[in-house]
């Protein structure tokens, strides 16, 4: 698990500088398994999925997080700063450049047509990352019904994202704590 | 001023709603940037959030450009570390304490029950995000279209965003 040498701040910027300029949107995962694992063997495939299951229950983005605790088991606070800013960088930079081109151009009908035609293709992407997801990750009926639950909560009764996450998450913390036992 | 230290706590905010993934807090995002501060409009919000995803790297970078456009450099720099700041703390201080935390019942519950809300949320997401991207029958089409590529095959999802943009030229351009 832990690396089998001493790795060096510049060679973790690098390495997950790298994964933020070739990765895109919900594969990044993969891309992070096969750099950390494959290519430096900083980590073993436990060492990798224990990292990967302490993302599980913490809110922000799961390759973001991956970075802080992969570069903080390498080289400490450093490392992890080292890993979160190279794996940003690239994408923070395009969106950047695309906030300041946004900004500055007002009436450009052929840019608005094509952007109006990228939003529903984005629409596809985000529904199919999240049914891949949901499929891995989910088992049982009360498993269904909660997301349900929380997609009724958030869409039919326009509950804040909060309240929705408190209430329904409690609720299921209540059943996988007490009544999680018979298998449903 | 105000407004950079409004981005600072509205994005400080949205970052902790962000469990299993960004689209989790598109509901709130939506709310606050566009109907609350009016930073932007709906369209263009849906435009960056959908050109983001075609961004390199963690797909909540689109952050950075509601941040520009608001408060130029300054704003972008404050809304990228209001966003990572708080949830890098969190899994940081987590991953120190993993050993001691791992294999605890009350633990052990809250990550499992966590796992079906944080999916539920992303849908959620996914939903508001398409009723402001969907708005017709061509639209819906290449929603559709997209998301059966994809489910069938793997494919860069960089060249369906970009097939997407053709589409759109096509349908809603005028030269």
């Amino acid at each position: 698990m832990a690396p089998s040498r001493d790795v060096s701040v510049g060679e973790i910027f690098l390495a997950f500088l790298l994964i933020g300029a070739t990765s895109f949107g919900g594969g990044v995962v993969a891309y992070l398994r096969n750099s950390l694992v494959e290519k430096h063997h900083w980590f073993d495939d436990d060492g990798f999925l224990e990292l990967l299951a302490i993302t599980q229950a913490l809110p922000g983005l799961k390759a973001t997080n991956i970075a802080i605790l992969a570069g903080d088991r390498l080289r400490g606070v450093p490392g992890a700063v080292a890993a979160i800013a190279g794996i940003c960088l690239p994408g923070a930079l395009f969106m950047y450049t695309v906030g300041v081109m946004y900004r500055a151009e007002r009436d450009r009908p052929l840019v608005e047509a094509a952007l109006d035609g990228v939003a529903p293709a984005a629409v596809g992407l985000l529904l199919a990352t999240t049914l891949d997801l949901g499929r891995r990750s989910l088992s049982r009926v009360a498993d269904v019904v909660f997301v349900v639950l929380t997609v009724l909560c958030v869409n039919r009764l326009d509950m804040p994202v909060p309240v929705a996450l408190l209430g329904v998450g409690a609720l299921a913390v209540a059943w996988f704590a007490f009544a999680g036992r018979r298998r449903l | 001023m105000t407004q950079v230290s409004a981005l600072a706590r509205v994005f400080g905010y949205l970052s902790l709603l962000t469990l299993g993934g960004g689209m989790a807090a598109y509901p709130d995002l939506q709310t606050l940037t566009v109907d609350v501060h009016g930073w932007l409009t709906l369209p263009q919000l849906e435009h960056l959030y959908s050109v983001g995803q075609a961004a390199p790297g963690p797909n909540m970078m689109m952050i950075v450009s509601i941040g520009v456009m608001t408060a130029g450099i300054a704003g972008a720099i404050v809304v990228f570390v209001a966003f990572f700041g708080p949830t890098s703390l969190l899994s940081w201080t987590v991953g120190r304490l993993w050993s001691r935390l791992e294999g605890r019942p009350w633990f052990d519950a809250i990550q499992r029950a966590l796992a079906p809300v944080s999916i539920g949320l992303l849908l959620a997401g996914c939903f508001t995000f398409a009723k402001g991207a969907v708005t017709g029958w061509v639209t819906a089409a290449i929603a559709v279209l997209t998301f059966v590529v994809l489910m069938r095959r793997s494919i860069n999802p960089a060249f369906l965003v970009m097939a997407g943009a053709v589409a759109g030229m096509l349908a809603f351009g005028r030269v």
